[in-house]
């Protein structure tokens, strides 16, 4: 598979006026020609803006990208003036966004909306356009498109919005979608009808996807790699299976095991990460992480790991990632830690072996 | 076959059952839709809760989960008779609640608090969190001096991991978990029996989460508490719950045992929102069965006949668009209202 994107070093400050918030510092990944990418991270990590960066959004001021390249099809786009990137943006890299409500425009009904991306990439007529709208609603699975394209949003439930959002971002048939946090703001079941629906588009026109989300049951249904951040980040990267069965950095690890799993036997207590995210604004020196991280030692303190190679096409930035892997999960392993049924013993083992 | 409500009443008790200290009965709770700008008259009702009947024992955790808009919140609104309910009983140690006065309800609230969603907008930006934990304490009249009032707030604050020397501090000085600390605080401040939790960590993100949820879980242990935790993310809920109760649109459709709801669910509704919960395992979630509820959630406005959930239903027959079913146990402390669970019984 070929490249198809590439970040190298990328850092998007803000400068406000209580000094320099750092919210992507540094972050480097590459995204395969249909492949899936999840950027998986808590609120305040970076994670949007790093996003937010590629697609040339961030508004300055307050925001700058100080530095980094970022090559799409091999063109650095950070470079490019703003009229060759807006050729660019909806046409070749698209967005879709969380909040299904606020994104699209109250005022003016779908098929305007839906057909002023296809006018001016594609250069269609007005009644090509509104043709191609209603078939990309149908597509994305909206019954009576006909019909609903003359509608506004207002008429629409949260999931069809997104429905509608991703059908906006599939227009021009890009190479590369950005979906940030695209099912938080629905419901379970709904949220399973949009997974599956992204997961057959994508894979059916041969898309790449980077999907930013906190929630690490979305990624691992969805991803093929994952990059996960902390404080601007990146502190652990790589294929989706190899960095949920054997993560090798203490915020993944706490992570997981912070989390309640319905497929294993439940636990007496959960284990949350103690402590606080750092303010972006004073970052200590060394790791960021290591106030809050069990496996601590002075050299954290002191000399900020780099990501580091720690297994086939897996990467973490910890010190001590050698002494991770899935004995850190000891949930998994330790099964006597579980505080009731038994009947739900031969399950956990299963899975339990699946993992290791 | 009994009916929910008659359980309740008749008290069947099973080996681990506790004395009943909330019971809500045939609970409606019914918005008017109104036309016209003087005389404004009823055109419609929204049935948010729409006969809903469960129990919660003394000292455990009754989870009520359902997808937005199904009347969980109003629900636990119900309870503490912030809403008045349409119709139905809400019974309280013993003490019916829906017939109180609002000075008689005010000295009950004494008994039975609540924690809110969301901790940016529950709690007052202009006080300090002192005096939004202490103000409770004076409005009840808990305290009778200045020096017990500020050692009430410090050792409250420290009940839920913070320093005492917050207390001086606004609530913008604080972080989502921090805030949501300030928030149950506030609730025990009046050392209640019966909490309401209603979303307490959706609004948080996971490590932090998992944080409310072990303080939680301790305060319940210390002091004795009993908790309605109303939820959305179904592996929060069974973490904390002893019993599990589904709602679908103003609806209880099944309640069990967490074990038992999440090992064997019997109403379609819930298989399907266990289906649709992800595993953070790729392996172990790929292998898992999926049922895809096609369709959205129908207006409580113009609720389906019949059984509400019949028309996403992967199961549904004939009867289910004519019967509306009650909710039944079906099974030892396993009660569903789907007219095809095993043991159901004739309709």
């Amino acid at each position: 598979m070929a490249t198809l994107l590439e970040v190298k070093d990328l850092r998007t400050h803000f400068y406000t006026f209580e000094g320099v918030v750092k919210a992507v510092d540094g972050v480097s990944y590459e995204v395969e020609e249909g492949e899936t990418l999840g950027l998986v991270g808590e609120s305040g990590c970076g994670k949007s803006v790093s996003a937010l960066s590629l697609m040339r959004l961030i508004p300055d001021p307050p925001g700058k990208i100080v530095d980094g390249e970022v090559l799409f099809e091999s063109e650095d786009i950070l470079k490019i003036d703003m009229d060759d990137m807006r050729r660019i943006r909806g046409a070749k890299m698209s967005m879709v966004f969380q909040e299904p409500m606020t994104s699209l425009n109250p005022v003016l009904t779908l098929e305007r909306q839906l057909s002023e991306t296809l006018q001016l990439h594609r250069g269609m007529s007005r009644e090509e356009a509104r043709q191609e709208s209603v078939d990309l609603l149908s597509r994305v699975g909206i019954p009576d498109a006909e019909r609903r394209v003359r509608q506004y949003p207002h008429q629409f439930s949260g999931g069809m919005r997104q429905r509608v959002m991703i059908a906006m971002a599939l227009s021009c048939n890009p190479k590369l979608i950005i979906a940030d946090e695209p099912t938080t703001a629905l419901d379970v079941t709904i949220q399973a009808q949009i997974l599956e629906l992204m997961k057959s588009l994508t894979s059916e026109f041969g898309v790449s996807l980077i999907v930013i989300t906190h929630n690490l049951g979305v990624v691992a249904r969805y991803a093929n790699r994952m990059n996960i951040m902390y404080a601007g980040k990146i502190i652990e990267r790589g294929a989706a299976g190899e960095v949920y069965s054997n993560p090798r950095h203490p915020y993944t690890v706490g992570l997981l095991k912070s989390v309640p799993r319905l497929d294993l036997p439940r636990r007496a207590k959960l284990d949350p990460i103690e402590g606080q995210p750092p303010d972006l604004i004073n970052l200590p020196e060394g790791c960021a992480f290591r106030d809050r991280c069990r496996w601590a030692v002075d050299k954290c303190a002191t000399e900020e790991p780099p990501l580091m190679l720690v297994n086939e096409g897996h990467w973490s930035a910890c010190w001590r990632s050698d002494e991770l892997g899935p004995s850190a999960l000891d949930f998994l392993a330790d099964l006597g830690l579980y505080a009731d049924d038994s009947s739900n013993g031969a399950a956990a083992s299963e899975s339990d072996a699946e993992v290791e | 076959m009994t009916t929910m409500t008659e359980t309740g009443t008749q008290g069947r008790a099973p080996a681990e059952s506790g004395e009943i200290l909330l019971e809500v009965k045939n609970l409606k709770m019914h918005f008017p839709v109104t036309a016209g700008i003087i005389f404004q008259r009823a055109v419609a009702h929204i049935k948010a809760v729409d006969g809903v009947s469960f129990f919660v024992r003394r000292g455990e955790t009754l989870g009520l989960v359902g997808e937005s808009g199904c009347g969980k919140t109003t629900t636990g609104r119900c309870i503490l008779q912030l809403y008045r309910p349409t119709d139905g009983q809400v019974i309280f140690d013993g003490q019916e609640l829906t017939g109180l006065s609002t000075r008689q309800m005010r000295t009950m609230r004494r008994r039975m608090q609540v924690i809110f969603q969301d901790p940016y907008s529950s709690l007052n930006p202009r006080m300090t969190a002192g005096n939004i934990i202490g103000e409770p304490l004076i409005v009840h009249g808990l305290v009778n001096s200045k020096d017990e009032y500020k050692d009430r707030v410090a050792e409250l604050l420290q009940n839920v991991g913070l320093n005492p020397y917050m207390a001086d501090r606004f609530p913008h000085e604080f972080s989502g978990g921090q805030r949501q600390r300030i928030g149950v605080a506030r609730a025990l401040s009046v050392d209640p029996s019966f909490i309401v939790c209603d979303e307490p960590v959706s609004a948080l993100d996971v490590s932090i989460q998992a944080q409310i949820v072990n303080l939680l879980e301790d305060l319940q242990e210390r002091f004795d508490l009993t908790y309605l935790f109303i939820a959305h993310d179904l592996s929060v809920v069974r973490h904390i719950s002893n019993r599990v109760a589904v709602m679908y649109l103003g609806h209880i459709v099944e309640i069990a045992d967490r074990n038992e709801i999440y090992r064997s669910p019997l109403h379609p509704y819930t298989r399907a929102l266990l289906s649709a919960v992800p595993i953070p395992d790729p392996i172990i979630d790929a292998q898992r069965e999926r049922i895809l509820l096609s369709g959205e959630v129908p207006s409580p406005l113009n609720p389906p006949s019949g059984c509400v959930f019949h028309p996403r239903c992967p199961i549904a027959i004939d009867s289910c668009s004519e019967v509306t079913p009650e909710l039944r146990e079906v099974d030892s402390n396993h009660w569903a209202a789907c007219i095809q669970a095993p043991g159901y019984g004739s309709y």
